[in-house]
């Protein structure tokens, strides 16, 4: 039996070194094959017919027309008549042709005829929702330190004692909260190239879902999942809405099937941004009541926000974000609009959560006078008694206070709007705190080491671009005392064991956990053999510096190669199972992050900058370092594009999408992050908690940290983000008034 | 056949002008056009084409015949038929930087550039760019997550270093921003591209 382990900090030669990314170069110099760069022989181009309209009947659909376009080879209809579209950017046909240009041609000639129906896209505007039919309940919870009286009706006491705490509060703070929706904006869009062979699909997928998306293919086409190969060594980007086969790669599939001819579908940028993924917007109201040390004592709020077509928006169980008061009542609403339904976004719910809550914390301690920094501090508890959630207060404490010396908060903070100007120009502070649950995903491995001393994984899950394949080389090099650039890893296809979905910051902790414990069960086999060569209990043996050896004991060992020449003809395999929730040394659960923003507003054009960004993460231990900065630095900066850029707008009057092309999505550029400072929180008490994963927490903060030091520059909130110049100027303007 | 036409001049390669008038002759002649080698040559110079045509492109030093119709981007010669599938297609409008290619060493969008406008010029794609320090301060710098917009990136960064040799941070963070990353890798890239100003890479 093989006791799984990670070694003490200090005894470790690969695990927690800065490396470069496996894969790097490949990616580097355009040899990194993604799923649009396949090019399978003999292959057709399929391009698809979006819904020009955000919500429509389909009278009818005719895409005979596109058969007669030179270069169009096949032309397949997604809707029929009678067919309700909810949102712009439905794909309504498929044709497929020998070149980009003759599918485009054939899309053009498709015929349809719409039936236009009423359209809604105002999801900030509750009023309008309910009027309209749009609302459903979102669910809600109340929780008070005193009971009801049996005889009194719970909704009833619950109102008053509400009305009772922040009658005693010593200080309220009202406030209306907002976060636009906004698209995943894979740079890669979604899609597929596919091909059959004997009756067997290979789908090279755009996919963070590798082990999980072959059903997803089978099922529609009819055909078992095992004769569906799902491939996927390059991925542009999925952020969570990449988990499913779609419905477009299944007509590629069934194209390629009519047509005899390998297919490649992908979507086009507008479509990209229409239909293949968003966040759900958040607009919350807030009553909130705090003691005269600046300890919130009740929370009440209700909010409201889309998910799209399909309903859904922020889950009312991260309200308040982190913080959690004895006293609160919070309630959701969903509203249903015409735009594309929402898919998991990197840390689904919480940064919203966030944004909509801290901001209003914040705006306690400016209206106390208060240093944002102490009030944050003071509601976090003690470890024995915490008043937040996720991470232990002592974490966030800790975090807190290396934050504040790497933005050198004390020197620089002002009360709210009391900074000094230089001409129109302001500048302040802002701080906000997360929590991610993450841990190990499931994830089967198989590790398999050649008798001529050639190590080679395989595992079927991907790289999104945290350095998958870099983090199972480190875990491999370390328990087998090898170069990790020497070791072959093998991940991106169905047909390796099943690794879980990229999702919900699990795949670090996942193939850790699967390739330590492959690893260490191997070693264990070839230590056997080493010990009776070196007639020594095998127990004593170690792997060091492409060597096995006794313990410290150099003089008593065989090379890395000779060891695995023990092995004979047969290389040694061992396939491991991790199951999700197994109690191990190797990986836990739960992190905390805090981060702090410096900013300046200019209060004549309403541009905000950011200036400075410190982000302090605990992430339990850490496998790869390099890659974890540079995750973190990415997060801080697709916040930093939310907090003051990013948003989907929407045509009231028609639904219509109408910045979905990069040129008007505005993301953030390389001119725009200002300086960011990360620092990895792993200390001896966090990192004997094993992996837990980062892909999420990061990306939560930013956008009530900006929009925290926002407030702190000018004295006033702009209550939603993203914090364009308009909103500031709006902002100041009616503070003015 | 082809429904569309445009002028070729063989020796002056694509002119916008030439092209202007191409489609000219296009909206009248649309009907009378069927066969690809119909070229409706209204006068001596430039020669119009329509449908198919074969020309030779300088791909990264060599010589390169591809089959290409009148709308035929530069991206999708690259990536179709010479499967250099470095240059990537992110966007429609040339917002994101994603299909920077090197033309005559100007760094251009190569989705918004016909083929047919690149004959009889240099044109360097990032899959050219193997043994260039740019690729290698990117890994050294780690400069890239997923990794799709990064080959753009380091066309885009060859051409500002080529422009600008000695680039100050400042200079970079004001002179890249043509180029869009989702992942957020600017930090490792402005690292990567002063490295290259260092000669560290």
């Amino acid at each position: 039996m093989v006791e799984y382990y990670w070694p003490a900090k200090e005894k470790t030669q690969a695990i927690g070194r800065k490396v470069r990314r496996l894969d790097g170069m490949a990616k580097a110099t355009g040899a990194a094959k993604y799923t649009y760069d396949v090019n399978l022989k003999n292959q057709l181009i399929a391009k698809g017919l979006g819904c020009p309209h955000a919500h429509c009947l389909i009278k009818s659909i005719d895409v005979t027309p596109a058969l007669r376009v030179p270069g169009v080879v096949e032309a397949m209809p997604l809707k029929k008549a009678g067919d309700r579209v909810e949102f712009q950017g439905d794909l309504l046909a498929v044709v497929a042709a020998e070149s980009e240009g003759a599918a485009r041609e054939g899309l053009a000639a498709c015929k349809v005829e719409y039936e236009l129906q009423p359209v809604f896209v105002r999801d900030d505007d509750l009023e309008a929702a309910k009027a309209a039919g749009r609302t459903t309940p979102g669910g809600g919870r109340v929780q008070l330190e005193k009971d009801a009286p049996a005889n009194q009706n719970e909704e009833e006491f619950a109102k008053n004692e509400i009305e009772r705490l922040l009658k005693e509060s010593a200080y309220v703070v009202e406030g209306e909260y907002g976060i636009d929706a906004i698209t995943h904006c894979c740079l890669e869009p979604h899609g597929t190239t596919v091909e059959w062979k004997d009756g067997k699909l290979t789908a090279y997928l755009s996919t963070q879902n590798v082990s999980g998306t072959a059903g997803g293919f089978a099922q529609p086409l009819g055909i078992a999942p095992s004769d569906v190969e799902v491939r996927c060594e390059y991925i542009g980007g999925g952020f969570g809405s990449k988990f499913a086969a779609d419905y477009w790669s299944v007509a590629a599939a069934q194209i390629a099937k009519k047509t005899g001819r390998p297919v490649k579908f992908m979507l086009d940028r507008d479509q990209e941004l229409k239909i293949a993924g968003n966040r759900p917007s958040g607009y919350l109201k807030v009553r909130l009541g705090a003691d005269k040390e600046g300890r919130i004592t009740v929370w009440d709020s209700e909010h409201w926000g889309t998910g799209g077509a399909t309903g859904g928006g922020v889950s009312q169980t991260v309200i308040p974000y982190v913080f959690a008061p004895k006293n609160y009542r919070r309630n959701a609403i969903n509203i249903r609009t015409n735009n594309g339904p929402s898919r998991a976004w990197r840390a689904p719910n919480h940064p919203q959560a966030c944004a909509l809550t801290q901001t209003a914390l914040d705006d306690l301690a400016r209206k106390m006078g208060a240093d944002s920094l102490d009030i944050f501090l003071k509601n976090l508890g003690t470890d024995d008694a915490a008043l937040v959630a996720g991470a232990k207060p002592s974490v966030y404490r800790a975090e807190l206070e290396i934050a504040a010396r790497l933005m050198d908060w004390k020197a620089k903070w002002h009360p709210h709007g009391k900074g000094p100007a230089r001409g129109s120009i302001v500048d302040g502070l802002g701080l906000a705190l997360h929590t991610w649950g993450g841990g190990a995903g499931q994830s089967s491995c198989t590790v398999r080491i050649h008798p001529n001393g050639d190590v080679e994984s395989m595992c079927g899950t991907q790289d999104l671009g945290t350095g998958t394949r870099t983090v199972i080389a480190l875990v491999l090099a370390e328990t087998f005392g090898l170069p990790y650039d020497s070791i072959r890893v093998h991940i991106g296809s169905s047909k390796y064991p099943v690794s879980g979905a990229s999702g919900g910051s699990t795949t670090v902790g996942g193939v850790s956990e699967s390739h330590r414990r492959a690893g260490q069960e191997a070693f264990a086999k070839l230590a056997e053999l080493v010990a009776k060569k070196l007639e020594v209990d095998p127990s004593t043996l170690e792997a060091v510096g492409g060597r096995i050896q006794v313990a410290g004991n150099p003089s008593k060992s065989v090379s890395w190669k000779e060891a695995c020449s023990l092995l004979g003809m047969q290389p040694l395999e061992v396939t491991v199972n991790f199951q999700r929730g197994t109690r191990s040394n190797l990986s836990s659960s739960q992190v905390g992050g805090v981060q702090m923003a410096h900013v300046e507003v200019d209060k004549e054009t309403g541009v905000v900058r950011l200036k400075k960004f410190v982000a302090v993460q605990d992430m339990g231990l850490i496998i790869s370092p390099q890659q974890a900065i540079s995750q973190i630095n990415g997060a801080v900066i697709m916040g930093i594009a939310y907090a003051l850029f990013e948003q989907r707008i929407n045509d009231p009057a028609t639904g219509a999408f109408v910045n979905a092309e990069l040129g008007n999505y505005k993301l953030c550029r390389i001119g725009d992050i200002g300086e960011i400072v990360v620092e990895l929180y792993e200390p001896e008490s966090e990192r004997r908690r094993g992996v837990i994963g980062l892909g999420e927490p990061p990306v939560i903060s930013p956008g009530a940290a900006i929009s925290n030091a926002v407030c702190n520059a000018l004295g006033v909130r702009v209550p939603r983000l993203p914090l364009t110049p308009q909103r500031v100027l709006e902002a100041l303007a009616k503070a003015k008034a | 056949m082809a429904q569309r036409t445009t002028s070729l001049s063989p020796r002056e390669g694509f002119s916008r002008r030439a092209f202007l008038r191409g489609s000219g002759a296009v909206a009248a002649a649309t009907a009378l056009v069927r066969e690809p080698a119909a070229a409706v040559a209204q006068q001596a110079a430039p020669q119009v084409v329509a449908g198919p045509t074969t020309i030779t492109l300088d791909v990264n030093g060599q010589a390169r015949q591809v089959r290409v119709e009148p709308r035929t981007t530069l991206l999708e010669v690259l990536r179709y038929q010479l499967d250099l599938t470095g240059a990537k297609p992110i966007c429609t409008d040339g917002s994101s930087g994603g299909a920077t290619v090197l033309v005559d060493g100007k760094p251009m969008q190569a989705n918004l550039m016909l083929a047919m406008q690149a004959v009889g010029k240099k044109i360097t794609t990032v899959e050219g760019l193997a043994q260039d320090p740019v690729p290698k301060a990117f890994v050294e710098c780690d400069a890239q997550q997923c990794g799709f917009c990064t080959p753009g990136f380091v066309v885009a960064v060859r051409a500002f270093l080529n422009m600008k040799p000695s680039a100050t941070e400042e200079d970079i963070r004001k002179g890249l921003n043509g180029n869009l990353c989702r992942c957020g890798t600017y930090a490792n890239v402005i690292q990567a591209a002063l490295k290259v100003v260092k000669g560290g890479a």
